[in-house]
């Protein structure tokens, strides 16, 4: 992450005729407040007040109650109630499998999408829309698909006599991950193939010349040139997709709202229904401390892992 | 387009990636052409999982209540029984659906100019100006995009009602900010450091101010990536569900994917077609956006993500 921001050009101009120095950094300063302003206003502030709150019994439902200093009872909660240790395994094991299946459907169309044919910006617009479209419509699109009555997935599998026709997708717990799953993936699959494909176009052409002329076969030169010389591409399209399938919210509620059961809750669900169901700002402000803390430790993972070998 | 095929291993159906077999030499011409329909067919299978669900609510969407509850098969398949807008006139008409429709587009629109003038201004000083730590503040720009959305909900809530503003759509302006302004801060301090500074030396030289310089001299090149900036923020705008559903409260309140959302759970019966009409409405401009700009959108979500 650090790497990029290393670019040409942060310092500034030299002065020039009737504007100092000092005057131009001043005026940068003020030009910067803004942002740094309001982004501190809708995270620090947040992550300060999530901290404090961890270490109080803060509970709306009980206004009455102290706000008192609890220590690390809601801490201890998260690992004895067993609804978080459940939800951060359900969590990691969704992250890890839409993640690597996504990312294996988005090389497969970035390859596509780099070749020059006829309709190739046709296609690129065509599948940018499931991208750009709400994650409200691509949740409520695929529950109109996989519905029972008013669905496609039921009425083919009818129309070709083929089993699980009368399949209420959501009501059982691994029908249901398969429908999120293919719901976040038709949304998301599209955004990791646009940065590959971008990771593809700053591949010089003479490289695979020089191995075409060496004798290497497509999947050689695929596998020692293309791969390697994508990782950067990778780790950037890994580290967006691995912290938003750890944080996935929109798509389990509005698809199964955390059921059957509890069966697909999520942490991001877990934190949601602790603030606004239960109104256990203390509890909750323990889940979202743990959400940012692992959203770190899997951030700075994959920079170590993916980072370029020098 | 020779060179290519050798290298570019095919694909199907976006899926999994199938090399091209090496060997070329013997039946170069025959191979080339099964190569070329078995791509062309990727291509097929690849626009039919991306657009086909769309028609499907598309279809779904133009069933009345009676069609709908009988279900696909019989006389509805894969083409409605009838065509009628009657799920669209019930979303506008008992649903109340343009005012969610007219909320969103405030929000959006609102947190698109804000993201345009705020990310203008410090883009221009990360680019040009010479103030220190530049590296730390977008550092820090860049890392409060990834900020866990759940964890900003619970202290906003209690600070939106401490403040009187739950159930009002001008605080999520604010609260959208950390969806569009790392990106566009990003993109624009990127797009500013590439403009020449002669351009700006001769209007400083002339006696313009900074700002004039920035007003008159720096923006106008730089149409293209606040355009840019513009449509992916209001895309991220235009998306948001969580925040809506936290602060939010009553239904004249609502955004339309709040709405939309809400629409599913307040019946008995779901009905899909009236969702799907409302679903097929929010996703027009969208994909309008989509088909108009999307060299914009493809330029804007790569730029300098893979640089340095």
């Amino acid at each position: 992450m650090a790497r990029r921001l290393r670019l040409p050009s942060l310092g500034g101009t030299p002065p020039s005729a009737g504007v100092s120095r000092k005057a131009d950094r001043r005026l940068g300063y003020a030009l910067v407040a803004p942002v740094v302003i309001l982004l501190l206003a809708v995270t620090g502030y947040p992550l300060a007040y999530n901290l404090w709150n961890s270490f109080h019994n803060v509970i709306l439902s009980n206004p009455g109650a102290p706000q008192n200093f609890v220590g690390l009872q809601n801490y201890q909660q998260l690992a004895t109630a067993s609804e978080f240790p459940a939800a951060l395994a359900r969590t990691l094991a969704f992250m890890l499998v839409s993640v690597v299946l996504e990312t294996i459907a988005a090389l497969g169309l970035a390859l596509m999408l780099h070749r020059a044919f006829r309709g190739r910006g046709f296609l690129r617009a065509a599948v940018l829309i499931p991208w750009a479209v709400p994650t409200v419509v691509s949740a409520l699109l695929w529950t109109t698909m996989f519905d029972p009555r008013s669905g496609f997935v039921d009425y083919v599998l009818g129309l070709l006599h083929l089993p699980g026709s009368n399949t209420t997708w959501l009501a059982g717990e691994w029908t249901a991950w398969t429908a999120v799953l293919v719901a976040d993936a038709w949304k998301n699959v599209p955004f990791i193939a646009i940065i590959l494909l971008a990771g593809l176009q700053l591949i010089p052409g003479d490289v695979y010349e020089a191995a075409r002329i060496d004798g290497a076969s497509a999947w050689q030169s695929f596998r020692r040139m293309t791969l390697p010389l994508l990782r950067p591409a990778l780790m950037v399209a890994l580290i967006f997709r691995t912290l938003q399938a750890f944080l996935v919210f929109d798509i389990i509620y509005i698809m199964t709202g955390g059921g059957p059961g509890s069966t697909t809750e999520t942490l991001s669900y877990l934190n949601w229904q602790a603030f606004l169901v239960s109104t256990n700002f203390g509890y909750g402000g323990a889940i979202s401390i743990s959400l940012v803390v692992i959203s770190l430790i899997i951030a700075g993972g994959i920079v170590l892992v993916m980072r370029p070998k020098t | 387009m020779a060179d290519a095929s050798v290298t570019k291993p095919l694909t199907t159906g976006g899926r999994a990636a199938v090399p091209a077999t090496g060997r070329w030499r013997g039946s170069r011409g025959r191979r080339r052409l099964l190569g070329q329909v078995l791509f062309y067919l990727g291509v097929v299978v690849v626009l039919l999982i991306a657009l086909f669900p769309f028609y499907w609510i598309l279809r779904t969407s133009l069933e009345n209540n009676a069609e709908f509850v009988q279900g696909v098969g019989g006389a509805n398949g894969f083409l409605p029984a009838h065509l009628t807008l009657s799920s669209y006139i019930d979303d506008f008409t008992q649903l109340h659906f343009l005012t969610p429709l007219l909320n969103s587009a405030i929000v959006a629109l609102g947190t698109t100019a804000v993201t345009i003038v705020v990310a203008s201004l410090a883009g221009y000083s990360l680019a040009r100006l010479p103030i220190r730590g530049g590296g730390a503040i977008l550092t820090f720009v860049l890392l409060a995009g990834f900020f866990p959305v759940l964890a900003m909900v619970g202290p906003l809530f209690l600070l939106y009602r401490d403040l009187g503003l739950l159930d009002n759509i001008y605080p999520l302006i604010i609260t959208y900010l950390v969806y569009t302004l790392p990106l566009s801060t990003w993109l624009l301090r990127n797009f500013f450091a590439q403009i020449p500074k002669e351009l700006e030396e001769a209007a400083l030289v002339d006696g313009a101010s900074r700002l004039q310089t920035l007003r008159k001299v720096v923006i106008p090149v730089s149409i293209p990536a606040v355009f840019t900036a513009g449509i992916l923020s209001f895309i991220l705008a235009w998306n948001d569900f969580a925040f809506a559903l936290s602060f939010l409260d009553s239904p004249s309140k609502f955004t339309a994917p709040l709405a939309i959302v809400v629409f599913g759970q307040s019946q008995f019966q779901t009905f899909y077609n009236r969702i799907d009409a409302a679903v097929v409405v929010i996703t027009i401009p969208i994909a309008i956006l989509v088909l108009i700009a999307q060299r914009r959108i493809v330029s804007g979500l790569t730029a300098g993500s893979l640089k340095g």
